[in-house]
């Protein structure tokens, strides 16, 4: 739990209690989950395919509204989502990809400077298919932080690039999230990512969490070792 | 100092390895006229040999005269210009109707079954049997034309922007949800852009809908347009005359065709297909 300068415990930007979520009579894909994530705290969630990672944080998106299940979720006012693909719309320039939704005089400006923050200044005019795999997850990117998110839940962002750009991306991400400062939750299938990225990794198992671990304070080597044994990988 | 050239000046090789094209690969130029001009050398080859008897098709040259005469003594012009003006007004109002039509039932569920069943009613009735019907709702003025001719053009405007929008792909509009943006946005961003191939394919169907629909209802008490004019010349055993209005319904089809398409390729830019 995070505490402010005064040392009061913050009231977190994420709080869920016994979450239950299921696709079918026969068993359920989350079985009462409790989380809480502190404002500014950078949650990675690991686990193997099909143990709810996904689920979740649909349902802290609010897309799972056919997904029958009860439970409790708070989330911040302003959530932001970052898909696998960058899901740009191919028929609007990247400006209009990255403003879409924006409001207020000031949206292009905005925007150009989020396209500067990752890096693609000078692009606003292109089209989504004239850019790289790489870029358009940037641009994603772009449009998630020009609304200034209180609450980032990234769904394997990186999944779907190369190891040399997803290494170039983690440094961005990071370097994004000091300066914005949203609570993140990042689900990921890569230890590594995790490790490398977030304050705190839990590990999801069976739609309920198995293990939760701070990263600070931790050698890299010992914590994957660890994570690797939660994910039953060794 | 100086400055090594690493590549010879002259004689550069360039080996590459390229792959057997599968597409239709780049455009040619003028591509738009080669077809016309062929067909018209082949009508003029035929007529200049004997292969094709005036009896049967006039010869070029005689329907080029036959057009002069029209335009000096028949007022030609105002006969294109009429027919124009019927078929832009139906086309408007079939385009319009069609379109908004499409987005309501596309987007809401009452909309679909409120609109979806009767135009797909419509579409299996064939519009030239509901003239007779018009005539007695509106008479055999203007006003029937109209309706008539935005009824033909509005169905394929339907069919396929209804087809194009509910073929967008759902991630699109779950990604929408997540920006939270309105209904009016949702439309102006999201919905009206990916609908808008299907919207384009509909209106190549629609231009010539409306000039079919022309043909059929000027034959009924018009006294100008091109149709009126065909009338008179079937009545009469012109076939030059008959030519002429056939090749002008097919320059304004051709015409219209391909500003559709030429509109099509600058609207749809941000996409890449065999058309480019």
């Amino acid at each position: 739990m995070a505490t402010d300068t005064r040392g009061l415990i913050a009231p977190p930007a994420v709080r869920v209690r016994d979450l239950h979520r299921s696709f079918s009579e026969s068993g359920g894909v989350l079985n009462g989950l409790d989380l809480d994530i502190a404002p500014g705290e950078f949650v990675a969630l690991i686990g193997r395919s099909g143990t709810g990672k996904s689920t979740l944080l649909r349902a802290l998106a609010g897309l799972d509204r056919d997904v029958a299940g009860y439970g409790e979720i708070e989330v911040p006012e302003s959530v932001s989502v970052v898909f696998q693909d960058s899901r740009l719309l191919p028929w609007r320039r990247i400006l209009d990809n990255v403003v879409l939704g924006v409001r207020g005089p000031d949206a292009a400006a905005r925007g150009q400077q989020a396209l500067s923050e990752v890096g693609l200044p000078g692009r606003e005019r292109s089209w989504p298919f004239q850019l790289s795999g790489g870029e358009q997850q940037r641009v994603s990117l772009a449009r998630s932080l020009v609304r200034e998110p209180q609450l980032l839940l990234a769904d394997e962002p990186f999944g779907a690039l190369d190891a040399l750009t997803r290494i170039r991306m983690h440094a961005l991400l990071r370097k994004l999230c000091e300066a914005h400062k949203p609570a993140v939750l990042l689900v990921t299938h890569d230890v590594d990512e995790a490790v490398a990225l977030s304050d705190r990794v839990i590990v999801l198992d069976a739609g309920v969490v198995r293990a939760d671990v701070q990263v600070a304070g931790r050698s890299p080597v010992e914590l994957r070792s660890f994570l690797l044994e939660e994910l039953e990988i060794r | 100092m100086t400055i090594t050239e690493t590549r010879p000046r002259t004689a550069t090789p360039d080996v590459r390895v390229v792959r057997r094209r599968l597409g239709p690969g780049r455009r040619i130029p003028y591509a738009f006229w080669v077809g016309p001009i062929l067909l018209l050398a082949v009508w003029s080859a035929g007529s200049a040999t004997g292969l094709i008897s005036p009896a049967i098709l006039t010869a070029p040259w005689d329907v080029v005269v036959a057009f002069g005469e029209q335009w000096t003594d028949h007022d030609l012009l105002g006969n294109i210009l009429s027919s124009l003006q019927r078929a832009a007004l139906g086309l408007g109002f079939g385009v319009a109707t069609g379109g908004v039509l499409a987005v309501v039932s596309g987007l809401s569920r009452l909309g679909e079954s409120l609109i979806d069943g009767p135009i797909q009613v419509k579409r299996s009735v064939p519009t030239l049997a509901l003239i007779p019907l018009f005539i007695a709702w509106f008479g055999i003025g203007q006003e029937m034309k109209v309706v008539t001719i935005a009824l033909i053009s509005m169905v394929p405007i339907y069919v396929h922007t209804h087809n194009g929008l509910r073929g967008i792909d759902g991630k699109y509009a779950e990604l929408a949800e997540t920006l939270d943006i309105g209904r009016g946005e949702f439309v102006r961003h999201v919905v009206l852009p990916g609908a808008l191939p299907g919207f384009l394919l509909g209106m190549r169907f629609a231009v010539t809908s409306s000039l079919l629909g022309l043909v059929v209802v000027e034959q009924y008490n018009a006294t100008a347009g091109i149709g009126h004019m065909i009338t008179l010349a079937e009545q009469y055993g012109q076939t030059d005359v008959i030519v002429v209005g056939l090749v002008i319904y097919g320059v304004f089809g051709y015409c219209a065709d391909s500003a559709v398409r030429l509109v099509g390729r600058r609207v749809l830019a941000w996409r890449r297909t065999l058309e480019d």
